[in-house]
């Protein structure tokens, strides 16, 4: 077994209101290992996002132990790629500057690397192009491109292809696994979508609301290439679902926001 | 395929024809209209000269190099002007743009003198300044500052949030903010801001020039004035057209080509 890289340990998260107190997450505990594909699953409400946002360093205002190779998570640092869900280019950027950001194309190693990545992400051609002039999917790869430069050690990717028609997205999934697989990141994936999670997934993290806690984790035994179609694609997918369901019991019996 | 290829030339140089002429159109019928007026002696030549009289005059005053004199009088007065009111205006933007607190001390105060008409202003200059050529430079500064020191805090305050995250999570440096993030966003409000503080210059310059002077374009109009030499007051008034239609063209070109990422309606 591979060593953890992000572990995480009685997290507590409260959002403070004037009127009154939030808990955004609550006793979350959570391990990941190195180079693992980790999916974050749970109705609106459930934290996920927050707890990617903790992860990040974007929100550091909690309580609890969170650490990324051994390291405090005390805010953003390069080795924790982000992806939102919108692409967040700079428009008067084109895209193979862009993914340059803040390093320049005239050093021939970060040229030679955006080269490289522009390959990965399918993107041969476009270099020159303007934001505007690319479709939503290309987009989103310019920025995965961007987050990759920086080496990450950890890919941090919040609804990433919400935004995504379905053709576009399945094609977008292939296109990250194709990643992981040639970069060996650790991929932390937070989505509402049940396929997509069962379909990247090694692990699929399942979130409650009310407070936002972790329900269940479901390890998800199906080797890459994974067939949406294929029987055992369907039952991981019917166990995900089982989970859910009992989500939705708990939170309408318990009655609570209703 | 030729046939296409051939065919999408034409229309592009038809089309480039047309964009040219079309902004003449309205100028060259008013003064089509104009000397016909002017040629059947419908007005009096001391109230309104006839366009081809006016062309005499440019000449002439153009061939005794008198019209070069005031011209360069004058540019030199909105150039110093302008470029001093709109550094002024940048970087008091930029300053109040990043800082809350700044922005707090510092733009109220602005924002009152702001209302106050500039003209209202210049018996004061003249008071404090006398008529040289220290208080026509101020006055123009102060036309121009407000047009760039607005925009330029509205450009900063405009930038995207989204995008100001990333730039944290990249890890940028300050300066690598500034110069990739912050400017490039601001660069529409800027570029706005100057052509409005250009036009504002010009505007400044005429009426400094009228009062305390003895060189310049408009010291030339208010010269000519008072000796109703009519065609060479339509001569001034004809340079500040060229000359502000020229500096905004100017910046108007170095707008599209900075501005080319924008994807906005065209019309």
């Amino acid at each position: 077994m591979s060593k953890d890289a992000l572990v995480i340990e009685n997290l507590n998260k409260v959002f403070a209101t004037p009127n009154e107190q939030v808990v955004a997450l609550k006793n979350v505990e959570l391990t990941v290992e190195q180079g693992e594909f980790l999916t974050i699953i749970g109705p609106s409400g459930c934290g996920k996002s927050t707890l990617l946002k903790i992860i990040a360093g974007l929100d550091v205002d909690y309580t609890g132990k969170v650490e990324l190779n051994g390291q405090v998570i005390n805010g953003p640092s390069l080795e924790k790629g982000f992806i939102f869900q919108e692409p967040r280019l700079f428009p008067w950027l084109t895209v193979e500057k862009n993914i340059a950001g803040d390093q320049s194309l005239r050093d021939p190693n970060i040229k030679q690397q955006v080269t490289e990545l522009i390959k990965l992400v399918k993107l041969e051609g476009f270099e020159k192009a303007y934001p505007r002039e690319l479709s939503g999917g290309m987009a989103q790869r310019v920025s995965i491109a961007r987050a990759l430069l920086r080496n990450p050690a950890i890919l941090l990717l919040d609804e990433p292809f919400g935004a995504l028609d379905a053709f576009t997205r399945s094609h977008m999934q292939e296109v990250l696994l194709n990643i992981w697989q040639t970069n060996k990141t650790t991929m932390i994936f937070v989505t509402h979508d049940l396929d997509e999670a069962v379909f990247l997934g090694q692990r699929v993290v399942i979130m409650n609301p009310r407070p936002g806690h972790i329900k269940s984790v479901l390890p998800i035994d199906l080797s890459f290439p994974r067939k949406r179609s294929s029987l055992g694609f369907q039952e991981m997918r019917r166990a995900v679902l089982n989970e859910f369901e009992k989500v939705e019991e708990e939170t309408y019996t318990v009655g609570a926001g209703i | 395929m030729i046939l296409t290829s051939k065919n999408i030339v034409q229309t592009k140089k038809k089309w480039n024809l047309s964009v040219i002429l079309s902004p003449w159109l309205v100028p060259l019928a008013i003064v089509g209209i104009w000397q016909i007026i002017s040629s059947l002696k419908l007005v009096a030549q001391h109230i309104l000269p006839a366009p081809t009289q006016i062309i005499a005059t440019f000449w002439l005053l153009l061939s005794n190099g008198d019209l070069l004199n005031h011209l360069i009088v004058s540019g030199e007065r909105v150039l110093v002007g302008f470029l001093l009111g709109a550094s002024v205006g940048i970087v008091l933007g930029i300053v109040t743009g990043f800082s809350k607190l700044l922005q707090e001390i510092v733009d109220p105060s602005l924002q009152m003198l702001r209302t106050v008409p500039l003209l209202a202003l210049i018996p004061l200059f003249i008071l404090w300044f006398g008529v040289g050529e220290f208080g026509k430079v101020l006055m123009i500064a102060l036309g121009a500052f407000f047009p760039v020191y607005v925009n330029v805090f509205l450009g900063i305050r405009l930038v995207n949030i989204q995008l100001y995250e990333v730039t944290g999570l990249l890890q940028y440096s300050f300066k690598k903010r500034l110069t990739t993030l912050i400017i490039p966003s601001a660069m529409p409000n800027i570029l706005l801001g100057i052509r409005l503080a250009l036009g504002a210059s010009w505007l400044v310059l005429v009426v400094s020039e009228m009062m305390g002077t003895s060189a310049g374009i408009g010291y030339m109009i208010q010269d000519a004035r008072a000796y109703s030499q009519t065609d060479i007051v339509f001569v001034g008034l004809v340079m500040f057209a060229l000359l502000g239609k020229l500096s905004d063209s100017f910046v108007y070109t170095i707008e599209r080509r900075v501005l080319k990422w924008q994807d906005t309606f065209k019309g």
